[in-house]
């Protein structure tokens, strides 16, 4: 028998070493996130995934889960501060739904959905993001970096290439490559790479490939994130 | 030759000589830039070619930590870089018109490089001379007691290029400002005397510290000396003196018991990276009493059984690497450090200094421990906590600087005698860091539980408006609270007390402090990342006359999402310095308040100013006033 904690009244079998995350989406319980990625180590940056435990905040992914913890995740007060953060991530970079190819398949979007996001609230940034068309193949719009690091941890960790990288610091934080010349078709990044396959929103993009699947039949428009979530993640 | 191809090769030269220095260690990278920043003036693409190839790491890392540091550039910032203060001190004392007279004398705008690329002038965070401002720094070195006759002499050595070691001396003059000294500032400690008594201290009957390791493990071997000096930093009651106050005993006890897998050693870190503004006491302590600070650095290492340790010193403090290095040689030389260490054999440990460049966060003790490996300094998932998984993933102590030099004088004089002084709650003394509005700012030592009314008193302070305690992260203090004291009972503090008078304004001070944390924030975690940017926003607002209560609740509502979702103490307290001028001194926000409900945060005439500038226009018809777009009612 497995040892467990209550989850929002619920009680979650975990095994040793599990982090709550993980133990509550193996038990069926979506907990909303953008940086965590089941495949990956846990970053812990983007924090939607926070909940309480035992009356204090901590980020779901990174936290074990203990025997006979109580966490509280789906919450008013704990969902609009999430609702917040997502709000801020379309305000810091440049985030335009109806023209971008991600439309419906983006996490950040998906999330925003789920949240009951109906403005952006904040004053936007409007970032100053140029893109990299330099690789024959991909497209890179940086202005749609949310910093969650997937595709830094796929290429490190999986491809063993460091394509790669956040570089700044604060608010001019940003996604660097793996090339002197700073563009992605110096290194030696592919389409293989696992690292193009994890982007969460539309920043690492196939080209010539637009709109092959209509808006409206896409991963999100058919069942929200928090039904889908785990299929998502394993594309 | 091309002279592209000349100039690759001297930079290969130089990253060669940096880097065999460090032993071709990749965790050493901050230090290999600082070196490489100090022999090119920049950190040149061709050098981080070499440093690829050299160090082997990927380009993405060292470009993912040299963008992270504030002193690191891979842009050419000029022969000389010159960093103003930027305190609220600093500006009290007059640092806007210095700079602006510097940069009218090179002819070079603030923030860039001059057209012949020899010189840049820009501003940076409090550099630790509050107490001697307006200060700046030139290639990291610090010059403090700037006047406007200095900067001009300044400006034309610069003109001339003479090379900093040609620059008069006592521009580089750092005075100690000791004002009050109490049992560490009137020390004078022999070398060694601290260790000794720490070997000579048997075991007593009633062991306090618990041992979970063989004896053998530790540092030295098959004595009781570690846990009886353990027990006495227990009995003293020693809290961490960098400002959260976490009980050293308990610290350095965890630590001792940590497993430690094969290969695996325990580490004693220095925290020295003096980087919460208006406080500058370690600068004093590593100037003059430096050998106290090594000294408890190596009774803590007999403790918890270390044969490392760092001294994390931030990069502001530059001009201290030399005088330091040559405190250890020559404890090296007297049997203080390195191997059988005052003749105890096996009693081996020996301190680097590693330096910082120009990131506040690193303060911040898993921060500066990625730092010390060589990276971004972004604050780790905690637990695990670094006593258990610090350097290298091997158990490790972070003390601040005032912890182990108390530490060396628990060890000579005990921990009795020291829990003796002060409060309940509160051992020992507390070095304050006095600076702003007052007749002598400096230094001054306390037992703890002193007022703040007497703080103010000794250094001649009159018509007091408020004190910042601990810096922009502690509390504002109001006139009807100064009988309240300086301890873990009433104000925790990790040394700032900065003074503001009757004529200053409470909402620039905290503006400027909110610039502060935008600047500083690691950009790890999305709330302090974009919380802190959208503060600064908020309280530009307000400055720019567009404030209203809608902002208030704002501030508020931003105030707990960065308490509740914040990864480390840096966004758990960024909005501090707001709530508390917002709630002590209201008048000062709502004098800048146009309309009470809302007002847009868009200035038509303001965002006009780019265009102006580009055609050089200033006159009436290049301006647009408030009313021909609507002023609220």
């Amino acid at each position: 028998m497995s040892q467990t904690f209550m989850l929002d009244g619920k009680t979650i079998p975990f095994e040793e070493g599990q982090t709550i995350i993980q133990a509550a989406t193996a038990a069926g319980v979506f907990i909303p996130h953008l940086c965590y990625h089941p495949e990956f180590k846990p970053h812990g940056s983007c924090k939607l995934c926070t909940v309480k435990v035992n009356g204090r905040q901590t980020a779901s992914c990174t936290m074990r889960a203990m025997a006979g913890m109580v966490v509280e995740s789906d919450t008013d007060e704990i969902n609009a501060e999430r609702l917040a953060l997502t709000q801020m991530l379309f305000v810091e970079g440049n985030h335009f739904c109806p023209s971008c190819e991600q439309s419906g398949n983006c996490q950040l979007q998906a999330t925003a959905y789920h949240l009951g996001m109906m403005t952006p609230h904040y004053d936007h940034f409007f970032p100053n993001r140029p893109v990299d068309a330099s690789h024959p193949e991909v497209l890179l719009d940086f202005n749609r970096c949310i910093l969650c690091s997937l595709c830094v941890r796929a290429s490190r960790d999986v491809d063993g290439k460091n394509v790669f990288a956040l570089s700044g610091r604060g608010i001019t934080t940003h996604l660097i490559v793996n090339a002197k010349s700073g563009q992605l078709a110096d290194t030696n990044f592919t389409l293989d790479d696992k690292a193009a396959q994890v982007c969460p929103v539309g920043v690492i993009l196939k080209k010539r490939r637009g709109f092959a699947v209509p808006i409206g039949e896409r991963t999100y428009d058919k069942q929200p994130i928090s039904e889908t979530a785990d299929a998502a993640e394993g594309r | 030759m091309a002279l592209n191809d000349m100039h690759a090769e001297a930079v290969a030269g130089i990253v060669d000589r940096v880097v065999t220095r460090y032993r071709r260690d990749p965790t050493c990278m901050v230090q290999i830039l600082r070196e490489v920043q100090e022999a090119c003036d920049w950190i040149p693409p061709e050098a981080i070619d070499r440093m690829q190839a050299t160090l082997g790491v990927p380009r993405t890392k060292i470009e993912g930590v040299a963008g992270f540091y504030s002193f690191f550039y891979t842009q050419p910032r000029g022969r000389y870089r010159v960093l103003f203060s930027d305190n609220v001190t600093d500006r009290m004392q007059g640092n806007q018109e210095l700079i602006e007279r510097l940069c009218k004398n090179l002819w070079v705008e603030a923030g860039k490089v001059s057209e012949d690329g020899l010189v840049s002038v820009d501003r940076t965070s409090c550099t630790g001379m509050c107490d001697q401002g307006p200060a700046l720094l030139v290639n990291n070195y610090a010059v403090a007691g700037l006047t406007a006759a200095r900067i001009d002499e300044i400006a034309e050595l610069i003109r001339n290029k003479v090379p900093l070691p040609e620059w008069p001396p006592e521009y580089f003059r750092v005075e100690d400002n000791i004002r009050k000294a109490d049992i560490m500032l009137g020390s004078q400690l022999q070398p060694g005397a601290a260790l000794r008594a720490a070997h000579a201290r048997a075991p007593s009957d009633g062991l306090m510290a618990s041992n979970m390791r063989s004896w053998r493990e530790g540092l030295p071997s098959g004595i009781g000396g570690p846990a009886a000096m353990l027990d006495e930093i227990k009995r003293a009651n020693l809290r961490g003196r960098g400002g959260a106050g976490f009980t050293t005993g308990l610290k350095w006890e965890a630590c001792r018991n940590a497993p430690l897998k094969p290969g695996q050693q325990r580490f004693v870190v220095c925290n020295a990276d003096e980087g919460e503004p208006g406080t500058f006491k370690d600068r004093v302590l590593l100037t003059s009493y430096a050998d106290l600070v090594f000294e408890g650095m190596t009774v803590a290492a007999y403790v918890i059984g270390a044969r490392r340790g760092f001294l994390y010193l931030r990069g502001e403090y530059r001009y201290l690497l030399e005088p330091l290095n040559a405190v250890l040689e020559r404890r090296r030389k007297e049997k203080l450090l390195g191997a059988d260490i005052i003749g105890i054999p096996g009693a081996d440990f020996d301190i680097e200094i590693h330096l910082g460049a120009g990131a506040y966060i690193c303060g911040e003790e898993s921060a500066l421990i990625e730092s010390l490996e060589g990276k971004r300094g972004t604050p780790r998932n905690r637990p695990p906590f670094p006593v258990t998984n610090g350097y290298l993933d091997q158990p490790t102590i972070v003390n601040n600087v005032e912890t182990f030099a108390a530490a060396a004088l628990i060890a000579l004089n005990g921990g009795e005698w020291y829990a003796g002084i002060g409060t309940k709650q509160s051992a020992g003394t507390k070095i304050l860091s006095v600076s702003g509005d007052c007749a002598r700012p400096g230094l001054y030592e306390y037992p703890f539980g002193v007022s703040v009314r007497q703080v103010l008193a000794d250094c001649g302070a009159t018509d007091v408006q408020a004190v910042q305690v601990s810096g922009p992260s502690g509390v504002c203090v109001s006139p009807g609270e100064f009988e309240r004291t300086i301890g873990f009972e009433d104000i925790p503090t990790a040394g700032a007390f900065t003074i503001f008078n009757d004529s200053r304004d409470m909402f620039e001070v905290a503006r400027n402090y909110v610039h502060f944390f935008q600047h500083e924030s690691c950009g790890f975690c999305t709330p302090c990342r974009v919380g802190t940017s959208l503060l600064k926003n908020l309280m530009d607002k307000l400055y720019n006359g567009c404030g209203s209560l809608y902002d208030f609740a704002e501030i508020e509502k931003l105030n707990q999402l960065l308490q509740s979702m914040s990864h480390c103490g840096l966004g758990h307290t960024a909005c501090n310095p707001v709530l508390d001028t917002i709630a002590k001194f209201r008048p000062a926000y709502e004098r800048r308040m146009t309309c009470k409900d809302f007002a847009p945060a868009f200035d038509l005439d303001r965002a006009l100013a780019g265009a102006r500038q580009m055609t050089g226009r200033d006159d009436a018809a290049a301006h647009i006033a408030k009313e021909e777009f609507g002023e609220c009612s």
